[in-house]
């Protein structure tokens, strides 16, 4: 029963402070169930017994127009209420601030508009924020241009990055599964598709994905380690595979455009091959699409030689596709 | 004497330079209500547009950055043009000389000075539309303000002006409740109403120079690079929430306390009782506008502020929940052993009170920090602060505009529509918003033009009502406007409600060019329906 509640309010409890918060809710929300059954029976009672009936004649009225021992009530009951929400409010956001010490410390970089992972033991994930199990995480936030939030409904907080300061949030996953992230400051065109994941994995599983996490995925084909790039690398935030307009032109369209001129916000103009989309990737803002906007960051150093390589094959092969 | 009965302010003197460059505070008025009303509707326009958008998860209506254009003209045009200078503006401007039996506000000229600053203001709002937009939320947080492409400049330009009229119309109303109140109607003999708006011109004069600073800060940061709040050029985008928030959160109460006092006006006169505590309530609306000061911080629960900030604003923001709790206890007792008639503004009334205790309780959800942190910038406030400003000052604003339409005009409006309008309007809203804070606790981020599919179910419901919410409103007005044509027979008298105030009790309706035909006799209390009978002039 109580599950079914927590289910229909709440995204899972992950977090080993979620029930915590979720029970302060609770205690709130009864509180606020009964308050506001006296003032809607208050007003029902009220306004039928003392209505205007058909007949009746203007009349003067009592006089009574206050009760002392009934104000004092709606004085201190209330802030009973209050007192005991504001200490567990703060009692438990102590928990969630103070971070413990064996935490394992990675650092998460937003960037308009994706989210970076550095892990400690050296390696980069984008969109995907792989953490072991049962074991404290500190995250040491920032940003690269303007505010973002990052939030993990299931792990019950968020933080805001900053460009010029760190903040930091932490936490304990108790369920192995994939979780939603978000991006709740807004940051313009693409805010709403800054969306990242949360793996929570086994620890020894975590311990062996980390260590891959450096070597990649050197025996892939080019275009398949490339098709999967396109989504870790967050390339599908803004642009598609099917034609359709997203923030940025489709793969397919810049695909079937292949060896054409392509025309640019500033007049200039390039014919679409290996070198454009190198150049894309690593200074976009040099080549303006025309009709698009000039809000793409730079990849550089944020992918490999070979991942590029990967990316530019995987673009070529979605016209052969289609065909 | 039957000769001077044709004449009131609105046919005497004729013509349109008469009305545009009008000194009476009641003209005035009328055209602050128009023009709210206006930005009312383009303001609810856009608010269709977005629940359209979101109706189903991807983008299937309009584009991420005209959605992102949407939301933040829909916010910055309700808050800034409509709902902080229409209730003060329009309302204000018609009834607080009436009330306190004087023939204009203190500094007629000032007082049109305001609104034509208020039209230039609103110029720039208006080129900011038709330029395409501006995209960076009413809220303008830096750095994104600073970078973004849109038309920022513009629209901060205009709320810059616009925060002029605002402070001088806020010095215009104290000045007139000191100064021009009828022998004997002493401090604690003003109608609450009164009382309201002098709590809210106090917030006017002191807070909205903040604001203007915040802006100008951010027009010349734009400009001249100076870095104020830009990071890349040594500024602080923290510091411009705090500046931001400094206006900002007591601007919530420019917008609520106008609400409180109407509702402290209509509901003694439609239970036709002595209003329920009247010092607690109007010494609760003073403390409540300077609290309402100390509480900026809890806007910024994520952004990283010291923990000690965190617990010193938590603590305060209880602060403003208890006084508003204890109104509402204040409202609903004075009913008790009246007679209580459910006209239209009554029904507005009551749910009123039904919807900002909702939008009041779930502000102490908010105000603990651990729980803020889960809740914050998602549709959880979303839902909150639309239950206290629609639901609160919104409904308020239409209860006042029914229950003063006849004084305004003397002309009845059809109550079976507007009443029916009324309850069309509680659905409405309560199906629009209820949705949405689950849709918050489940975890919706607000300013989203897309969503994944958890999301879905929801949102539907929320567009679904929207369009019920927003068709009562529209009846409700041209409903209004319609009972203002020439064949309209419906005469409700001078006094349809039988209410005791000087506006109803000592002059017509629409009232004399000059307020009162001679000078006024302050007779009885506002609210002394314990020891006064006047007759409702309106017929069942």
């Amino acid at each position: 029963m109580i599950d079914r509640l927590n289910e229909f309010f709440f995204p899972k409890q992950v977090s080993t402070f979620a029930s915590d918060i979720d029970n302060l809710f609770y205690f709130i929300f009864y509180s606020s169930v009964a308050l506001m059954a006296v003032v809607v029976i208050g007003m029902v009672i009220f306004s039928i017994k003392y209505r205007f009936k058909k007949g009746d004649k203007v009349r003067l009225t009592s006089s009574k127009d206050h009760d002392n021992i009934l104000e004092s009530l709606f004085f201190i009951i209330p802030l009973i209420l209050v007192s005991i929400t504001f200490v567990w409010g703060i009692r438990s956001y102590l928990k969630m601030i103070i971070v413990p010490d064996d935490a394992i410390e990675i650092k998460v970089t937003g960037q308009s508009w994706f989210w970076t992972f550095d892990y400690p033991e050296g390696g980069t994930s984008l969109n995907e924020l792989v953490v072991p199990s049962n074991t404290p995480i500190k995250i040491l936030l920032s940003s690269k241009d303007v505010l973002h939030s990052f939030f993990i409904p299931v792990m019950r907080t968020k933080m805001d990055a900053l460009p010029n300061r760190y903040n930091i949030m932490w936490f304990e996953a108790q369920e192995e599964g994939v979780y939603d992230i978000f991006c709740t400051e807004y940051c313009g065109t693409a805010h709403s598709q800054m969306a990242a994941k949360v793996i929570v994995m086994k620890p020894k599983q975590y311990e062996e994905w980390v260590k891959e996490l450096g070597s990649g995925d050197d025996d892939l084909p080019l275009d398949e380690l490339g098709e999967k790039l396109y989504t870790k690398k967050a390339c599908n935030t803004c642009h598609t595979l099917d034609g359709s307009d997203l923030v940025g032109p489709s793969y397919l369209e810049t695909s079937r455009m292949w060896g054409q001129t392509r025309n640019f916000e500033d007049g200039s103009s390039a014919v679409i091959d290996e070198n454009y989309i190198r150049k894309s990737i690593l200074e976009p803002q040099s080549q303006i699409v025309a009709g698009y906007q000039g809000v793409m960051p730079t990849y550089q150093g944020l992918l490999s030689d070979r991942e590029l390589d990967a990316l530019i094959a995987f673009l070529k092969s979605l016209n052969e596709n289609r065909n | 004497m039957s000769e001077n009965q044709n004449i009131n302010y609105l046919n005497h003197p004729k013509g349109i330079m008469s009305w545009l460059l009008t000194l009476d505070h009641k003209r005035i008025g009328l055209m602050y209500l128009f023009s709210g009303i206006i930005f009312f509707l383009i303001g609810g326009l856009l608010a269709l547009g977005m629940r359209l958008e979101l109706a189903a998860p991807g983008n299937d209506f309009v584009s991420n950055d005209t959605y992102n254009s949407m939301y933040t003209l829909h916010g910055a045009i309700m808050i800034f043009l409509f709902i902080i200078p229409a209730i003060p503006g329009a309302l204000g401007n018609i009834l607080l000389p009436l009330m306190v039996g004087a023939k204009d506000v203190a500094f007629p000229r000032l007082n049109l000075a305001s609104f034509y600053i208020y039209s230039f203001g609103a110029l720039f709002a208006i080129y900011t539309i038709v330029n395409g937009g501006v995209d960076t939320g009413w809220t303008f947080y830096t750095p994104y303000s600073t970078q973004s492409t849109s038309n920022v400049v513009p629209m901060t330009l205009g709320i810059f002006i616009i925060g002029f009229s605002s402070i001088l119309t806020g010095l215009n109303f104290i000045a007139t409740v000191h100064k021009m109140r009828v022998p004997g109607l002493t401090w604690y003999k003003l109608p609450l109403f009164v009382w309201a708006l002098y709590g809210t011109s106090l917030v006017q004069i002191t807070a909205t120079p903040v604001l203007a600073i915040t802006m100008v800060l951010l027009i010349l940061e734009r400009f001249l690079g100076i870095g104020i709040f830009d990071p890349a050029l040594g500024g602080d985008p923290v510091l411009y929430q705090h500046f931001f928030w400094f206006y900002s959160h007591p601007a919530v109460y420019i917008m609520i306390l106008p609400a409180f006092g109407i509702i402290s006006e209509i509901i003694p006169v439609h239970s036709r009782k002595k209003v329920w505590g009247y010092k607690f309530i109007a010494y609760s609306t003073l403390s409540i506008a300077f609290i309402g000061f100390l509480v900026w911080g809890h806007h910024m629960f994520t952004s990283g502020q010291s923990v000690f900030s965190q617990i010193v604003f938590s603590f305060i923001t209880y602060f403003v929940g208890i006084p508003t709790g204890v109104k509402i206890f204040s409202w609903i007792l004075t009913m008790y052993k009246g007679q209580v008639s459910f006209t239209t503004p009554m029904i507005y009334a009551l749910s009123f009170l039904f919807l900002f205790t909702i939008g009041g309780l779930t502000g102490i959800f908010l105000g603990a920090v651990a729980l803020d942190i889960h809740l914050h910038d998602t549709y959880f406030v979303v839902a909150h602060f639309h239950y206290v400003m629609q639901g609160g000052t919104i409904i308020a604003f239409l209860a006042g505009l029914h229950h003063w339409w006849p004084k305004s005009f003397g002309k009845m409006y059809n109550q079976k529509i507007a009443s029916l309008c009324a309850l069309g309007v509680f659905i409405g809203f309560n199906g629009t918003f209820f949705p949405q804070f689950l849709l918050g606790l489940r975890g919706m981020p607000r300013r989203y033009a897309t969503y994944s599919d958890q999301f879905s179910e929801l949102h539907t419901y929320s567009t679904f009502w929207s369009t019920i919410l927003g068709l009562s409103i529209f009846i409700a007005i041209l409903n209004l406007m319609w009972s203002l044509r020439k064949s309209n027979k419906l005469n409700p008298g001078s006094n349809p409600w039988g209410a005791l105030t000087m506006e109803w009790t000592h002059t017509s309706s629409p009232p004399h060019p000059h307020n009162f035909e001679s000078d006024p006799v302050f007779t009885n209390g506002p609210y002394d329906y314990d020891k006064v009978i006047v007759e409702p002039t309106l017929k069942k």
